[in-house]
């Protein structure tokens, strides 16, 4: 299936979910959704036949600046060996997105991951701790207004 | 031997512990040697030169630097443990291993003790290990440790059973305990050896009491109680100094005594293999001695090429294989002494 | 008296361990594994809750040699300062890891680069993956017990060394690959030692094996153990040898061609189940093994075909892609690696997010481990083939 075929497929499924779709122009076309129904998203996009998504192949928080962040999921089927790319955005206010973990076991890290890094907080994520940073870090790092700690529990840390 | 000494010294509790100290004297210089040749043969099987340096000639005086260092090292007991138990255990250990050297036949001249339940006393004595592994194990108040010392019990008393009845289908042939006396029988030329007597039953006893002695002095493939892959060392994983080297010791000594009994139970002990070509109580001790070393150069040779089984396929070795076998050859050779007569 | 009650009142109140589901029962126990341990192959700690010898669960910790890869990419002032953090992610296949980011510049950056530099890209990546396969056969031997074929593996690696450091200096972390080229070119007698080498390391693979591949007990410790099933190894993310032994046929370099894979021809080599059950350990282990046999058909063929040119003839004045993002995926030895990175304008990148292999195949672990003993654990962690430098970034 080609990219368009499967936005629009995505589009018929559910039309007022989909907030952006891009084709032209970029490397890897993708599909911008609300973060509030990506699961159901994913969910039509590993069991429907035709699109059989049945991998994760990455899933990426970015720090857009100014207070707006991403969730960017890479998938690929297998059996069919197509690709797509979904968005998906969250603000400071709300930093909260759905978890894909029950669909792709794959998620589970890297929504751990996502979470450790930038902070976004994956709703129905069964086992949301840090995972690169000690438990007891504090801040985001990959955020772009990230500030280095000078002391970490109490103990100046050395550069 | 003893008799000379009585008569020479004239003063039996000294002569007692001259032929205490001899086995020591033996076990020390033995493990230097052993733990380098190790190293040598290692080395040589994985293309490489092992220790060249430390003492010149291919460094042969590795290991001697070594156990110096290992005296000079600080004696580090963990907070949490049990300080009796661990300070005691290594000696346990070792005694447990120096003891069976008690009935080992060196030569014809010599034996620790002319016990005439020889075999015996040397098969119930080295379970004494068992306890002092545990008592490491659970002293050291490491969960590592610990599961190194329960397995290291289960596999040595699984292990303890085939062995036994393995070297009782020599017993029954030789109709004695007493190891000079089974040594004495296999007397003459290395047919007369028992492990070519009764084919193939005395072969396959002996196949059964090697590979169940690789288990009891917890050598690859059955080194699972101390399986560095899995256990991080196991038993010994808290010890340092000292009592590392002395438990390291044991490892050696436990070596020597279960090749040593393979080969006089089996192979002809301190007999020549050529009839009465180089014979005496010298020559005697060289064979014992040569024969020995040759089960120690092949218990290496499988360290250093098979990999590890697995604790449960280990007690199938044992329970499901050896010790059946191990049966069916005492029912066999108690059939073939009894037609015999 | 009094001592026991109170004993009792703090064994009565439940034990919880933060990522496992329900307290503990009072016969399990948690048992460290790691950081400092033989066998985990790096510094990954796995906490694992055991009943006597059997492994009920295990909860991975890792972050321990986190170097914040991606917060530096985003630190650099060009796109060419990132390749050598590439090159330490997994330290042991340096090379792939590095042809993964130069891939994915070159297509922001919209290069096309020298059939030359192609090809050597494809010889040196391949080497690579040898000499990553056989630190992952030996350390895998050594984690089963024989200590003896590691030795082996490191001399045939050390063969696969000596070409790169008389290819371009390095031994281990080369930053050889280049955005649009290479840093050199190859020595005048490449094709010769390629080819003696192939040559040679065709028989030390049957030497490899007679003494573990085929040993009974070898056999007998990971066939069986550690069962993925294709369709839970895709769900789960895994990826290279790891989704390959599982019996399913997918690799990159097949599937979603990068570099001139296309034209050359090999197999993808998958699990069988031959002495188990189809994704077991033997056959992650087997299916590595036939891997480097297919790497050495394919670097005859790249040795073959090498066309004359210079290899830095494409490489670009100044590096400084329109504001773009692109996501690459290759092939390395531990699965795929992927890069996610968003070019924003200016001359360092917005953001890299590296997708390694070895993170999400780990994360199969508790799943495999879940039910067996303390030493299968050692084997399916072996199995895997995780380089923590990698995992953690």
């Amino acid at each position: 299936m080609i990219p368009q075929e499967i936005c629009d497929a995505l589009k018929a499924k559910f039309p007022d979910v989909i907030k952006e779709t891009k084709i032209e122009g970029v490397f890897d076309p993708y599909v911008k959704v609300a973060p509030e129904k990506v699961k159901d998203i994913a969910q039509f996009l590993r069991d429907d036949d035709t699109l059989a998504f049945d991998s994760l192949m990455c899933l990426s928080g970015i720090d857009y600046t100014g207070g707006k962040f991403g969730v960017v999921y890479h998938l690929h089927s297998i059996k069919w060996n197509h690709k797509i790319t979904l968005k998906v955005e969250a603000t400071l206010e709300n930093m909260h997105c759905q978890s894909v973990e029950s669909i792709w076991k794959t998620a589970n890290w890297h929504e751990r991951e996502a979470f450790d890094m930038y902070g976004i907080i994956f709703d129905g994520h069964t086992d949301l701790r840090r995972i690169l940073m000690p438990y007891d870090w504090e801040g985001h790092p990959l955020r772009k207004d990230y500030k280095v700690p000078e002391y970490y529990n109490g103990m100046k840390v050395p550069y | 031997m003893k008799e000379f000494l009585v008569n020479f010294l004239q003063n039996e509790i000294l002569v007692y512990t001259i032929m205490v100290v001899l086995p020591l004297l033996w076990i020390i210089p033995f493990a230097l040697f052993a733990v380098w040749w190790e190293r040598k043969i290692s080395a040589h099987m994985q293309d490489r030169l092992g220790p060249m340096r430390t003492g010149g000639w291919h460094g042969w005086a590795q290991t001697i630097a070594d156990i110096l260092k290992l005296i000079q090292k600080e004696d580090i007991v963990p907070g949490a443990a049990d300080r009796k138990l661990f300070n005691l255990a290594p000696y346990i250990v070792f005694v447990g291993s120096f003891a069976a050297y008690a009935a080992i036949p060196f030569s014809a001249a010599y034996v620790g003790s002319e016990i005439n339940i020889g075999l015996f006393y040397v098969i119930s004595i080295s379970s004494l290990v068992v306890v002092g592994l545990l008592m490491a194990g659970w002293a050291s108040n490491n969960k590592w440790s610990l599961f190194g010392a329960l397995r290291s019990a289960s596999q040595i008393i699984s292990y303890e059973i085939p062995i036994a009845v393995s070297l009782l289908a020599v017993i029954m042939v030789v109709g004695s305990f007493d190891m000079q006396e089974i040594n004495q029988a296999q007397a003459g030329w290395f047919w007369n050896w028992f492990v070519f007597q009764k084919p193939p039953l005395l072969f396959v006893a002996f196949l059964i009491y090697f590979v169940a002695s690789l288990a009891e002095v917890n050598r690859t493939p059955f080194d699972i109680p101390e399986a560095e892959s899995e256990l991080v060392a196991g038993y010994h994983t808290e010890y340092a100094g000292m009592k590392f080297a002395l438990l390291f010791l044991a490892e050696y000594a436990n070596m020597f005594a279960v090749s040593a009994i393979a080969a006089s139970v089996f192979f002809g002990g301190w007999n020549s293999p050529f009839g009465d070509f180089l014979t005496g109580p010298w020559w005697g001790l060289f064979w014992f001695i040569a024969k020995s070393m040759s089960f120690i150069f092949v218990q290496m040779w499988l360290r250093w090429t098979l990999p590890r089984l697995r604790v449960d396929q280990l007690m199938y070795v044992g329970w499901k294989v050896l010790i059946p076998f191990s049966f069916a050859i005492v029912i066999g050779i108690g059939f073939w002494v009894m037609m015999g007569q | 008296m009094q001592t026991t009650l109170v004993q009792e009142e703090v064994d009565s109140r439940p034990v919880t361990v933060p990522g496992f589901s329900r307290p503990l029962r009072s016969h399990e126990m948690v048992i460290n594994m790691g950081p400092q341990h033989p066998s985990t192959h790096g510094v990954l700690r796995l906490e694992l809750i055991v009943d006597g010898e059997i492994v009920v669960d295990a909860i991975p910790h890792i972050g321990y040699l986190h170097r914040c890869f991606e917060k530096h990419a985003e630190y650099m002032t060009n796109y060419q300062q990132v390749i050598p953090y590439c090159d330490r992610m997994d330290y042991v296949a340096a090379m792939n890891a590095e042809f993964g980011y130069v891939v994915a510049c070159e297509k922001l950056l919209k290069i096309k680069v020298p059939d030359r530099v192609e090809y050597i890209r494809v010889i040196m990546a391949e080497f690579q993956r040898i000499a990553s396969h056989l630190i992952a056969i030996g350390t895998y031997g050594m984690d089963i017990g024989a200590f003896t074929p590691f030795l082996f593996c490191m001399r045939d690696r050390e063969a696969i060394l000596d070409i790169y450091e008389q290819t371009c200096g390095a031994r281990l972390l080369y930053n050889y690959m280049w955005i649009g080229g290479l840093s050199h070119d190859v020595p005048a007698d490449f094709s010769e030692k390629v080819k003696r080498f192939c040559k040679m390391f065709r028989g030390t693979i049957n030497e490899l094996n007679d003494l573990l591949s085929y040993n009974k007990i070898f056999v007998e410790r990971t066939a069986n153990v550690g069962v993925l099933p294709g369709d839970v190894a895709i769900n789960c993310g895994a990826s290279g040898p790891v989704l390959r032994g599982s019996g399913v046929k997918f690799d990159v370099r097949k599937n979603d061609p990068y570099s001139v894979y296309d034209k050359l021809d090999f197999e993808i080599p998958v699990g069988k189940g031959l002495k188990g059950v189809v994704g077991d350990c033997w056959d992650r282990y087997m299916v590595r093994v036939h891997e480097m046999e297919q790497s050495l058909n394919i670097i005859e063929q790249a040795v073959d075909t090498l066309p004359p040119g210079d290899v830095q003839s494409a490489i670009p004045k100044r590096i400084r892609p329109d504001a773009s993002e692109v996501y690459v995926r290759t092939e390395t030895p531990k699965g795929e690696i992927g890069y996610y990175v968003v070019a924003d304008g200016t001359a360092s990148p917005y953001r890299v997010k590296v997708r390694p292999p070895c993170f999400v195949n780990l994360s199969v672990l508790p799943a495999m481990v879940r039910g067996s003993m303390i030493a299968d654990v050692v084997a399916v962690l072996g199995s895997i083939d995780i380089v923590l430098g990698e995992v953690d970034r």
